[in-house]
């Protein structure tokens, strides 16, 4: 399915990065938009509510994050693709409803604009310190997809690609961003509609009285049923069964929460995307995501120049997580170094799967700036030795 | 004897339309106020002889929170307080259903508060039905917004002594175009308010005083559920459009019920078609008017 050219801005832009993420998701066919204003992720929702009125869609800023996340849940049910965005606190509140979508398995997108955190941090400064809170923020077990663009221009596309995913996958899918590629503003060419290719929601086949919500296909995935089309079905939050039944055992649990991570660790090379640079060969292997795989551009350019060999893994998908790249990587090279403003949080994922195979190495800080390259160039030189 | 429960098997249950049959028995205690209550929302939409395709029912959580769970029409169980805000996404996303809110006192108005006010204040095309016990339920008997001064909870042991929210007041003050009190006695009023509820757009709420009879009337000493019943029948003063300042709930003094409001007042969706218009002229396509034919 093609995207629809009464959504689409095509023609080449100049846009901050949260500009480009409201045209990525208009562009995506999103109809629904709920929100609550806060740093530095507003430009979003005011994009939006700006575009809405005339392309056929509903912006509604909300009293809360709670409510935000639970509208956009509920307009999903309804069958309009729906979005939100935040940052920080936020993004805490809605890790709530998170969950509900979660556990009921409704497509959607929520962005978080990364600020300096804990609490009300740097609300106006970058930071990359919700990533765990992206993995494991609502409480239970579950696999997240969470995206990483580094600029304004895969901000667009990510956006794209975040709607496919969550109707391809069936579930909420987070957009990690952050203050930095949020608020860079450059160039963004956005396509013809018709090169923009989206994912078509999933509705049963079946007659209602004979569909389930939770009867999985062959792919793990389970189609949606309709809303107002005589299905009468049930879904809740509540551990459940194919009917979407409330069974409270330990057997359903196993069961409901096994689906929900197999859905997305089976699928996993379908949805992980790396962008390698100069990896063959390499003795020295640098990850990053988000603006912090920019940063690290110059600081490699200066060690590849002084003759090391210094390949890039730049992660366009951080959640799931590389594992199967990352222990491959670590069985050839000396060392993995991880960039991310924070101290550690994807780093030990990174150092948990390469399994004490190489030398691994962090340079992290607590956010409020981007990264210096001197330091990563210095850590690249530590590497060497 | 065993003749007899046969016979009794094969009628069919004249809800079974609008229950799901194969989630029966409900968890609801025996003599709880939610089965005279969900027996009027069946009644009423049996009544108003809606495309029932066509009504949704979104809960939060506790004892009245899994109403939904039993009705046979789209049903969405929530998190605890968020039934309003879900319901708003699915309103707006399809404007031509019916969605109706069913949730308990403290999901609607404690932790659900703030979703309570703001959305009457939008006067979104709801129907919210709360059904008050006084208590939280489903956790074991705890101090609710709604609990009367001195009455006993689990977590006010020696009486409680915060002062409780009017709901109706509540409801009113915020922006609702239709607020109703009655008790889970009231069946024949109460259908009817949740038919002109259901019928009227904008944000209406129908507050159903309910008795909990193993928690509230056991830690206060009250009796049986029936008792509250007798209590209802004895103590409920119909009033219809009585001053809302004056309807506080004391504890075991007399009810007021009836309705309070009907008035008419653009809904959510009736304002962003205004407002839009405003803006865009006749380049402007009114939102949700192609709903539903698709």
């Amino acid at each position: 399915m093609k995207a629809d050219p009464k959504n689409v801005l095509t023609g080449s832009h100049y846009l901050d990065g949260n500009h480009a993420c409201a045209e990525g998701a208009i562009a995506a066919g999103c109809k629904f938009f709920a929100g609550y204003p806060i740093t530095p992720s507003t430009e979003i929702a005011e994009r939006v509510s700006r575009r809405f009125p005339l392309i056929g869609g509903v912006f509604i800023q909300m009293e809360d994050e709670l409510a935000s996340m639970a509208a956009i849940l509920g307009a999903s049910s309804g069958g309009a693709k729906s979005m939100s965005c935040t940052s920080g606190p936020g993004f805490s509140l809605m890790m709530e409803n998170f969950g509900l979508g979660m556990m009921l398995e409704t497509p959607c997108v929520l962005v978080n604009v990364q600020r300096g955190g804990p609490s009300t941090g740097l609300p106006t400064l970058p930071g990359q310190a919700d990533m765990m809170q992206a993995r494991w923020g609502s409480h239970g077990d579950y696999e997240v997809i969470a995206l990483a663009p580094d600029s304004p221009q895969e901000t667009f596309e990510l956006a794209v690609h975040a709607f496919n995913l969550s109707e391809k996958y069936r579930m909420p899918v987070l957009i990690m961003t952050d203050e930095c590629v949020g608020h860079m503003t450059e160039k963004v060419v956005i396509p013809p509609a018709d090169e923009i290719e989206l994912t078509e929601r999933r509705y049963t086949d079946k007659k209602p009285g004979e569909a389930w919500p939770y009867e999985e296909g062959e792919d793990g995935i389970a189609p949606l049923l309709p809303v107002g089309k005589g299905y009468k079905f049930h879904i809740t939050g509540l551990t459940h069964d194919h009917r979407g039944y409330p069974i409270i055992n330990a057997e359903a649990q196993h069961q409901n929460v096994r689906h929900l991570i197999d859905k997305v660790t089976r699928h996993a090379d379908d949805i992980i995307w790396l962008q390698e640079d100069q990896v063959d060969g390499a003795e020295i292997v640098v990850m990053a995501y988000g603006i912090s795989s920019r940063v690290v551009q110059p600081a490699i350019a200066r060690a590849r120049k002084e003759g090391l060999k210094v390949g890039l893994v730049k992660m366009v998908t951080v959640w799931p997580f590389c594992e199967k790249r990352v222990r491959e990587l670590a069985a050839k090279v000396k060392a993995l170094i991880m960039v991310e403003m924070n101290f550690g949080q994807v780093f030990r994922e990174m150092d948990r799967c390469s399994a004490g195979k190489c030398r691994t190495y962090l340079v992290g800080h607590a956010g409020g700036t981007v990264h210096n390259p001197e330091d990563i160039y210095k850590t690249i030189k530590e590497a060497a030795k | 004897m065993s003749v007899r429960v046969n016979q009794v098997a094969e009628e069919q249950h004249p809800m079974e339309k609008l229950l799901r049959m194969d989630r029966i028995p409900h968890i609801w205690c025996p003599t709880c106020g939610l089965g005279t209550t969900v027996t009027a929302l069946a009644t009423a939409l049996d009544q108003l002889d809606l495309d029932l395709d066509h009504v949704a029912i979104v809960s939060g959580i506790g004892c009245t929170g899994r109403v939904a769970g039993y009705t046979k029409l789209d049903s969405f169980h929530t998190t605890h307080g968020r039934a309003i805000p879900f319901a708003v996404g699915l309103h707006i996303a399809r404007p031509d259903l019916k969605v109706i809110v069913f949730s308990g006192d403290g999901d609607l108005i404690s932790i659900g508060g703030n979703h309570f006010i703001h959305t009457a204040r939008r006067n979104v095309d709801l129907t919210v039905i709360c059904v008050n016990n006084f208590i939280y339920a489903m956790t074991g008997g705890q101090v609710a917004p709604t609990t009367p001064i001195t009455a006993r909870s689990a977590t006010s042991p020696y009486g409680n002594y915060e002062h409780p929210f009017n709901l109706p007041l509540l409801a009113a003050s915020s922006g609702a175009v239709y607020v109703a009190r009655w008790t889970a006695l009231h069946i024949r009023r109460l259908t009817a308010a949740i038919k002109e509820a259901i019928t009227k757009p904008g944000f209406s709420f129908v507050e159903v005083i309910a008795p909990c009879s193993t928690l509230y009337a056991r830690l206060n000493k009250l009796g049986s559920g029936l008792d509250l019943m007798k209590f209802y029948h004895d103590h409920s003063v119909i009033r219809h459009g009585a001053d809302l300042t004056e309807i506080d709930i004391d504890y075991q003094a007399n009810l007021v019920v009836g309705k309070f409001v009907d008035i008419e007042k653009p809904t959510y969706l009736d304002c962003l078609n205004e407002g839009n218009k405003r803006a865009f002229g006749d380049k402007y396509k009114a939102y949700g008017v192609d709903h539903g034919n698709e």
